[in-house]
């Protein structure tokens, strides 16, 4: 490997690295507030691609139907459940949001020449499609099981996530995508060109970071996170609904996750189902973190990207097993290091 | 009986099956196979997740070291398909063992995060092994030979799976019913107890893990002698999320869960292939979307599976069905006793231990003794840190400082099953009991130091005689508190008050010489503590120690020998009953102070 080629994969280890990392802090985000282990968190990356590949085909994308079907779900349960207590003030919100909004959205989608727009109207607008599903999905599959064991909750998002999997197949067909760079051409800096759409990454993934940790610090919704995360009990006591903390952490994981995918679709063809691994590898990242520290699960996540793109070098045809191998020893310190005291669960 | 009767009659119906289908259905034989091999695979996960509480996505992984394994050692170097099955084994027990000890010590979810990760490099790990024939797969694998004959068709094959899968079945439920098995039940009920009831929990889990793995294996080798070709797709943790599936469905605390799970996921599977792709107008593995919804729909509403629903339903239509509750507990030899230290002779000492939360101090620096043959109190309001005094001395929650001795020995950096070996059984202030298993399996929990035999002894039953004396000995602690007629109600039934006994009794079954009870009357009735009373006066007079923490200030005077009061962590007063009711210091602290 001479200097060259050492920076070429360099860079690719930190493009991969940073989308890792903004993965890595939703999954601890989500562990963290609702004690769930996001498996689908890769399905939004690949959600996220295809949806703005699909808008750029200038077609409806199939998400579409499924938040407009979700939408229909969440409606009639928590309007079920409104009329049920009384409270039937609550209904047209209830009915705005999960139907209105959606219907709104398809007549805006089915009006408009979608590939005529401009690339950042697509983007918003694949986001605006792909976001919702995060809070929806919560309200189906975890809400009503929300105190359950961590297991019982992990088993769920690995049903959730072959349901996106196979939906995914469904939608966009066994075909990958590649998405337009949000800027063409690449930039002299030394020994090294930089493209970019690496550039874009990089200065995004910091921005988000930024942007995470202010309101985590800052914002009312932020404190309510932190305090859910900290002890729910507590935290409901105080008046924070850990419904909605739930919600709003699952809305941010999707955002997120879907973000990150149109983030590296001009880099990396994505399919249907690439969005697994790639979540997973993020997840190798929260592990470093202990599924508990921000700054390590990036700084893992990084790691990773890094580990990804040397070993492809020397072994390529071994990368996938280096990278989730790679879990192993960081187990073991975790598990020499941790002390597991008895305390009352 | 009836439940006998149906399990003959489901075994007569098994071994019929390939008799009575006619060639044409040779289909529904490979359907059985399939069945089979994955029930084997799924009751390995009925033991470690629906009893243990623990999880696994990589099952599909060790399905594909015992097929990896063989079909590489037959093709090879020729080796006998049955001395591959020792090296498979052997292989899977090493990688469950380290997999089991790098994140078993963590909280549960690292278990099942690491097995998803194993599972992902290990079908990689296949497919670019040169050896192994990389995606391709390796093929000629040889027939498997039982006594001279070769077990070339599926017909043929059928058998071999479903007595591996009968065998398997019946070892779970033998290990299950015997004092390994109560111990893995236990571990349900969280670590704290187990470990004070002398059960070592990493052990067990590492164990069921271990035993659910090599199942998997098993099903592996059996897999590859019957396709007599394997290639990596099998083995993909898409397959070990399937199995986990099979579990769930099915009913992952029950062992026919198991059967019912594999059964229904892999006809549904088959009938999905045909219809979705018809009906959707593309092809693909479309099934899974129906499943997960399934998954989902069953863990909210039925989390148990389908087979106790069943069970149920077929119970309310043919009563007869039903096991009756209750039965008798056979009399045994009893089991040999503790020499108990003399009366009066001092057996716990607890010098200055002060345990600190951060910054916060909950015990400081509190002395106190306990005689065998006595009733020492520990009072003081709310908050006052006599749980926490309990902790340190059962060593749940080991002190920051001072030492703790018991019987002589310093047992306070020592784990909290080897306090309960020395001697020093307790009860918990929050019960903790399990509440779907009997009083009596409750109790025999508390046993588990009196026996000896393992999970490899109660598989194949020679661990019968000295199980009726450990199940004897409960039923006498039952009976002992006067709880006989509840031997055989589901623990979680009985109210609160008796719960608080039933742990008593587990506690008393470890045959101890020091009893540590932590508000034992909470909850009583006047009559019941009067008898709980009795009884305790009566171990004290048997001379057993016991350190008791309880708020009803008429039960402890007319009981206790001597009392420690504590306030604020600290210790405020020590002496006889009388003494302290007439303390002036112990008044201000309970009544307030008078200006």
């Amino acid at each position: 490997m001479d200097f060259q080629i050492a920076l070429l994969l360099g860079q690719d280890g930190l493009t991969n690295g940073a989308i890792y990392a903004l993965l890595a802090l939703a999954l601890v985000l989500v562990f963290a507030v609702t004690r769930v282990i996001f498996i689908p968190q890769g399905e939004f990356v690949a959600y996220g691609a295809l949806t703005l590949a699909t808008l750029q085909a200038g077609q409806l994308p199939a998400t579409l139907w499924l938040i407009l079907a979700l939408g229909a779900a969440v409606a009639a349960l928590d309007g079920a459940q409104a009329l049920r207590h009384g409270a039937a003030r609550k209904l047209p919100r209830i009915l705005a949001l999960n139907l209105a909004v959606p219907l709104a959205l398809w007549f805006l989608l089915a009006s408009t020449d979608l590939a005529g727009l401009p690339l950042v109207a697509q983007v918003l607008l694949a986001l605006a499609v792909v976001v919702p599903l995060g809070p929806m999905i919560y309200r189906l599959a975890y809400q009503p099981i929300a105190e359950a064991p961590v297991l019982i909750l992990l088993i769920v998002s690995v049903a959730v996530h072959v349901v996106l999997i196979g939906l995914g197949l469904l939608f966009f067909g066994a075909e990958g995508t590649r998405t337009p760079a949000f800027s063409e051409g690449t930039l002299e800096l030394g020994a090294t060109t930089l493209q970019y759409q690496t550039l874009w990454i990089l200065a995004i993934s910091a921005i988000l970071i930024v942007a995470l940790y202010a309101f985590f610090g800052r914002s009312i919704y932020g404190k309510a996170l932190r305090a859910t995360a900290l002890n729910r009990t507590g935290a409901r006591l105080m008046g924070i609904s850990t419904t909605m903390a739930g919600k709003l952490s699952f809305t941010l994981a999707a955002l997120i996750g879907a973000f990150s995918g149109i983030l590296i679709s001009p880099i990396t063809t994505l399919y249907y189902d690439s969005g697994f691994l790639i979540g997973l590898k993020g997840f190798v990242g929260a592990i470093i973190g202990g599924l508990a520290s921000y700054p390590v699960a990036a700084a893992g996540a990084l790691l990773v990207g890094f580990l990804e793109s040397y070993s492809s070098f020397y072994a390529s045809a071994f990368k996938e097993v280096i990278v989730f191998t790679l879990i192993i020893p960081v187990l073991l310190w975790r598990s020499l290091t941790t002390h597991h005291s008895e305390e009352d669960e | 009986m009836m439940r006998r009767a149906v399990l003959f009659a489901f075994i007569v119906l098994v071994a019929l099956l390939p008799v009575v289908l006619p060639d044409s259905a040779e289909f529904y034989v490979t359907l059985a196979n399939y069945i089979g091999l994955y029930a084997l695979v799924a009751l390995g996960l009925v033991l470690l997740t629906g009893v243990g509480g623990l999880t696994s996505f990589g099952q599909a992984a060790f399905v594909g070291v015992g097929a990896y394994a063989t079909a590489w050692l037959t093709t090879a170097f020729g080796w006998s398909p049955w001395a591959t099955l020792a090296v498979a084994l052997a292989a899977t027990t090493v990688v469950a063992l380290f997999l089991g000890f790098i994140t078993l010590r963590m909280g549960g979810h690292y278990l099942p995060l690491g097995t998803i990760a194993w599972g992902i490099s290990l079908y990689f790990l296949f497919g670019n092994i040169e050896a192994f024939g990389g995606h391709t797969g390796l093929g000629g694998i040889p027939p498997v030979s039982l006594f001279g004959m070769e077990l070339k068709n599926g017909r043929e094959f059928y058998y071999l799976i479903w007595i591996a899968l009968l065998l398997g079945v019946i070892a779970t439920q033998n290990l299950l019913d015997s004092r390994d098995g109560r111990a893995i039940r236990a571990l349900k009920g969280g670590v704290v107890m187990a470990e004070a009831m002398g059960v070592n929990t990493a052990w067990y889990k590492i164990v069921i893990f271990t035993i659910a793995a090599q199942f998997a294996c098993v099903s592996g080798w059996l897999y590859a002698h019957l396709q007599r070709f394997v290639n990596p797709t099998p083995f993909s943790l898409t397959q070990g999320i399937e199995y986990l599936f099979m579990a769930v469905i099915g009913g992952v605390g029950h062992v026919w869960g198991a059967l019912l799970g594999a059964g229904l996921v892999t006809i549904l599977k088959q009938w999905l292939q045909d219809l979705l792709p018809k009906l959707l107008g593309q092809s693909g593995n479309f099934e899974v979307i129906v499943f997960g919804l399934v998954m989902i729909f069953v863990l909210h509403r039925a989390r148990d599976g389908l087979w106790p629903v069943l069970l149920t339903r077929v119970e309310r239509l043919w009563p007869a069905l039903a096991a009756g509750a209750g039965g008798r507990v056979a009399d045994a030899e009893r089991l040999p006793r503790r020499e108990m230290p003399q009366a009066g002779e001092t057996i716990l000492e607890v010098q200055r231990v002060s345990k600190r939360f951060g910054g916060l101090t909950a015990n400081n620096a509190v002395s106190f003794t306990v005689r065998a043959g006595e009733v020492m109190a520990l009072i003081g309001p709310n908050g006052a840190g006599k749980s926490t005094m309990f902790n340190c001395v059962s060593g749940v929650n080991p002190p920051t400082e001072g030492e703790v001795r018991f019987l002589g020995q310093r047992v306070d950096r020592l784990a909290a099953r080897e306090i309960a070996r020395r001697g020093m059984s307790r009860t918990f202030q929050h019960v903790r009991l399990l509440p779907a298993m009997s009083v009596l399996d409750n109790v025999a929990i508390g046993a588990h130091l009196r026996g000896s035999r393992t999970f490899i002894h109660s598989s194949v039953r020679l661990d019968r005689d000295e199980e009726r004396r450990l199940r004897f000995e409960a039923a006498r602690q039952v009976e002992r508190v006067g709880l006989g007629e509840h031997l055989f109600d589901a623990a979680g039934s009985l109210p609160l008050g008796k719960q608080r006994i039933v742990e008593i009794a587990r506690a008393l079954a470890a045959d101890p010489c020091l009893l540590l009870l932590d508000e034992p009357a909470a909850g009583l009735r006047y009559l019941e503590k009067q008898a709980l009373a009795e009884l305790l006066r009566k171990l004290r007079a048997e001379g057993m120690g016991i350190l008791l923490v309880e708020h009803d200030m008429d039960f402890v005077m007319g009981l206790a020998d001597r009392i420690v009061v504590m306030e604020f962590g600290e210790k405020l007063a020590e002496g006889l009953p009388k003494q302290i009711q007439e303390d002036p210091k112990v008044l201000q602290a309970y009544l307030g102070g008078i200006e």
